[in-house]
């Protein structure tokens, strides 16, 4: 099996604008900002699934699962309700499971084209990977008699809604610094947090106008952790030099994701940047490597791991 | 002061067959009976006071000054306003419990207004008011702000309708507030402008709790009033609040009991981390603490100082914590009674809670992300078994988990048989026991059989009508049930009804449970506060039947869109002795 070909997907060198959207502006509004970075065709950026090594008609090249990057499609376990109403969106433990699986077990499994223009809507892609479907479903079976409609049932679990909201804390349009009266300002700060690092940063998207910009800045204020500047961080485990990390960020041992208005975690660079800021609640760095072998787990699971 | 001469003819109860003042057969006159009963607190007390004789109704009415009505519509402002002339605390609850989790259409009522309205008239010397699941208006805390010069204490416990503009004018006009506590109420529209509005001489405050409040916070004006008010002994801030700006309110407040930290993130300077560690440190009576949002490792350590004298310890919204770093907090809490946590902390936190607190009586575990369901984190039946084996005091548990076995339930209250409140919540509703894929029935029976004591049940998993069979013939002290997703028939509600003898809260949904399950009820509703039944088999004719039969009852039938006209999709039972609801809306049908 040829080595699958690495994409940059955090976008360090160019934007990651999205086509899986079927609404016509994103896809403008992806083409512009392409347009404003001066960088490649969009054909070259388009992330696409496939087996390593495989390729789709008509597309110049693509990504494979590479090292590290999980790229799933919002197939199981999200409910179809929400699927059709968030479009084309992937969630991230979606990503983990699929990357899982594609990556273990497919059999000349289906090449999921999800970068083309216009869009597939996830019920079209659903049909096109039964098996996966099945095993998940018999995974979830044991442990799931649920009525047959995965949409959520209203007041279950009966959980209050303060405590819903806990995992999504901040609204991005909150002022930083307390003290104003909270309404209008002209920050978006979210939080973004390393997996290894002892603390969380903030940072004001509004100060960033691209993925390229972000992506740099996120390696700066990220690099002392994993050069064991502070007590828990990955160079307590591996010592790790300065042009390492940058191989890591670059090299996608990392995944860069974030967690959206509707509390969903999705990978960053799939959407156009002002798409991407407006919904962006909050950022996570999370190491790849976790990502791919925790199938099927999440977030959480992740974060327990250190 | 005393509002108004004492009248003893005008008693409701003085029809007919009248004493007059003087009553040959009392052995106590009734100044001296009065004073007796001024010392009694407990509503329930007094209640069975109240029956035992007329001039002990009397007596116990005019010396009645706190006021608690757990139904707002079992009763009417006339009626209570006739029988207590002297009130000085209110305490009202509204709306069914499952409102809390979005069962109930919006403006299905329990406003306050009309309370208020009274208690101006009736009650000029209100000192303290305490609500849960109502619905108050900016008009209503106006009124309140206005009306009561003693004013002291306001309480609100998961309540709507309000926004920071009455906030504001309780802070305002309000001399004398002890309390202002918004605990859970969680509004869009309450910002945190309002804590800017005590007046600068203002200085009485003890306690305070903004924690639910969603914005932000004058810091300048909040540490003024905090430095001001030297009695302050409750202090609940929200997640806008920083750990320095947190220390800087430490300063002016050693003396607190009960802390409620805001974000519990921040990069510090190593002379930040200092300071807030000595302040910290100086908090030698803290006995609560809680908020502590987005806790990580790094700054759980400043909080070492501050644990020793910790009863209990609400990390429940804590969601960044992990087991490693939870068990190390643990091992600095010797004294905790009383646990609340997210289930990040897994199987190996409460692991750690078994060792660590010998002394522990409640435990709640909250699941930090309660809908992904096609992941297994969390905690499951090990995490229960281990604080069941090292808490032998245990008696108030809620837990969320994704799975159970009925053997664990067993062991569990075998090492734990003093349950007075047992909630368990198996997430995917009608899931068996995991291994041997049973239904959960042997589980709560094993709870009932065991712990005779057990006031309150929550149950869950897939359930026959076997578990209401244990249920209906054992607890016999059981006071709320609390049942979803379960039961095979009719005969299952019947059990519970036929049993349970000391029963006052039923809330059921999604059961197979109709017409001959209510029924079954119509003696029991009465002597209960209350019964909600929602999307069960039970149709407009059955609730029809009940309400003709008990004139005493309400039975009222909430409309919603879609569903079909003969069903009756969400019913809600209660006595009341003030007849059918005169603000109920139009989709509330009274039968």
């Amino acid at each position: 099996m040829s080595m699958p070909q690495e994409h940059d997907y955090i976008g360090l060198s160019e934007p990651l604008p999205s086509e899986k959207s079927s609404d016509k502006t994103t896809a403008a509004a992806a083409a512009s900002n392409v347009e404003r970075n001066g960088v490649f065709s969009l054909k070259e950026t388009e992330l696409r699934l496939g087996l390593p090594g495989s390729e789709a008609p008509e597309r110049k090249g693509g990504v494979g699962i590479g090292i590290g990057i999980g790229i799933g499609v919002s197939l199981f376990g999200k409910d179809e309700s929400k699927c059709v109403k968030s479009g084309a969106k992937r969630g991230f433990s979606d990503a983990i499971n699929g990357a899982g699986k594609w990556g273990l077990s497919i059999n000349g499994g289906s090449e999921v084209d999800l970068g083309q223009k216009g869009g597939v809507n996830v019920s079209a892609v659903k049909r096109e990977i039964p098996p996966l479907e099945e095993r998940k479903n018999e995974a979830a079976a044991a442990a799931n008699t649920a009525p047959a409609s995965k949409a959520q049932v209203v007041g279950w679990p009966p959980i209050r809604s303060f405590r819903k909201n806990t995992l999504a804390t901040n609204t991005p349009k909150k002022d930083d610094v307390g003290g104003n009266s909270g309404t209008g300002t002209s920050c978006l700060y979210v939080k973004v947090s390393m997996d290894g690092a002892p603390y969380l940063r903030k940072i004001d998207l509004k100060t960033y106008c691209s993925y390229t910009e972000i992506s740099s800045a996120l390696e700066k204020m990220f690099s002392c952790f994993t050069i064991g500047q502070c007590g828990q961080g990955l160079a307590a485990k591996e010592n790790i030099s300065e042009s390492h990390l940058m191989d890591l960020l670059h090299g996608s041992e990392y995944v860069l994701t974030y967690e959206d208005k509707d509390g969903d975690w999705m990978l960053v660079g799939d959407v156009p940047w002002e798409m991407f800021t407006d919904s962006c609640r909050r950022l996570r760095i999370m190491k790849g490597s976790d990502a791919i072998g925790l199938a099927p787990r999440t977030m959480q699971k992740c974060k327990s791991q250190n | 002061m005393d509002p108004e001469p004492k009248k003893p003819e005008d008693s409701p109860s003085n029809s007919g067959n009248s004493h007059g003042p003087v009553h040959p057969q009392s052995p106590f006159p009734d100044e001296a009976l009065e004073k007796v009963l001024s010392f009694v607190d407990s509503h329930k007390d007094r209640s069975s006071i109240s029956l035992v004789r007329k001039d002990w109704y009397n007596a116990e009415r005019w010396t009645r000054s706190k006021l608690f009505i757990g139904n707002c519509y079992a009763v009417s402002p006339e009626i209570v306003a006739k029988r207590f002339r002297r009130i000085k605390s209110v305490t009202l609850k509204g709306k069914p419990r499952f409102s809390d989790f979005n069962m109930l259409p919006l403006d299905w009522g329990a406003d306050v207004y009309p309370w208020l309205v009274m208690f101006a008239k009736v009650y000029p010397f209100l000192e303290e008011l305490r609500l849960k699941r109502m619905t108050i208006t900016d008009e209503g805390l106006e009124l309140l702000a206005k009306s009561f010069p003693c004013f002291k204490a306001l309480s609100l416990s998961s309540c709507d309708g309000f926004t920071e503009n009455g906030l504001k004018a309780i802070a305002s006009h309000c001399r004398n507030l002890t309390e202002v506590n918004i605990q859970d109420s969680i509004t869009e529209d309450v910002g945190g402008g309002w804590l800017s509005c005590f007046p600068e001489n203002f200085s009485s405050l003890e306690i305070l709790n903004f924690s639910s409040l969603n914005g932000d916070v004058n810091f300048d004006d909040l540490e003024r009033l905090v430095s001001r008010c030297k009695l302050l002994r409750v202090l609940k801030v929200n997640e806008s609040i920083t750990l320095d700006e947190l220390q800087r309110l430490l300063v002016h407040a050693p003396r607190l009991t009960e802390l409620g930290t805001g974000s519990f993130l921040q990069e510090l300077t190593p002379r930040q981390y200092e300071e807030i560690e000595t302040a910290f440190c100086n908090c030698r009576n803290l006995q609560v603490l809680s908020g502590l949002w987005e806790a990580t490792s790094v700054y759980l350590p400043l909080l070492y100082g501050a644990c020793a004298s910790l009863t209990f310890l609400n990390l429940s919204v804590a969601t960044t914590l992990q087991s490693g770093e939870f068990a190390k907090f643990l091992a600095h809490c010797p004294n905790l009674r009383c646990l609340w946590v997210s289930d990040t902390v897994e199987d190996k936190g409460l692991e750690a809670v078994g060792l660590s607190c010998p002394l522990l009586e409640e435990l709640r575990v909250y699941p930090a992300d309660p809908y992904d369901r096609d992941h297994l984190d969390g905690v499951t039946e090990l995490g229960f078994l281990a604080v069941s084996r090292g808490c032998p005091k245990l008696h108030y548990v809620l837990y969320f988990c994704r799975r159970m076995t009925n053997a664990a339930v067993v062991t569990i209250v075998q090492n734990c048989p003093n349950f007075t409140h047992f909630r368990l919540c198996i997430m995917t509703p009608s899931q068996p026991d995991y291994l041997t894929n049973e239904p959960m029935d042997e589980a709560f029976g094993a709870v009932v059989k065991t712990c005779p004591k057990i006031k309150r049940l929550s149950v869950s998993g897939l359930l026959t009508d076997r578990t209401f069979e244990y249920i209906g013939k054992y607890a016999k002290d059981l006071e709320t049930l609390s049942v979803a997703f379960a039961g095979s028939s009719d005969w299952g509600m019947q059990c519970i009804m036929e049993g349970c003898p000391k029963l006052r809260k039923l809330e059921i949904r999604d059961c197979p449970f109709g017409d001959a399950a209510l029924l079954s009820g119509r003696e029991k509703y009465e002597m209960m506060r209350s019964l909600w039944m929602s999307a069960c088999s039970v149709t407009m004719k059955g609730c029809r039947l009940l309400a003709r039969e008990s004139p005493r009852l309400n039975v009222e039938v909430i409309r919603e869109e879609g569903g079909n006209e003969a069903q009756a999709l969400k019913v809600y039972v209660y006595r009341s002795v003030a007849g059918p609801r005169q603000d109920a809306p139009p989709f509330v049908l009274t039968l």
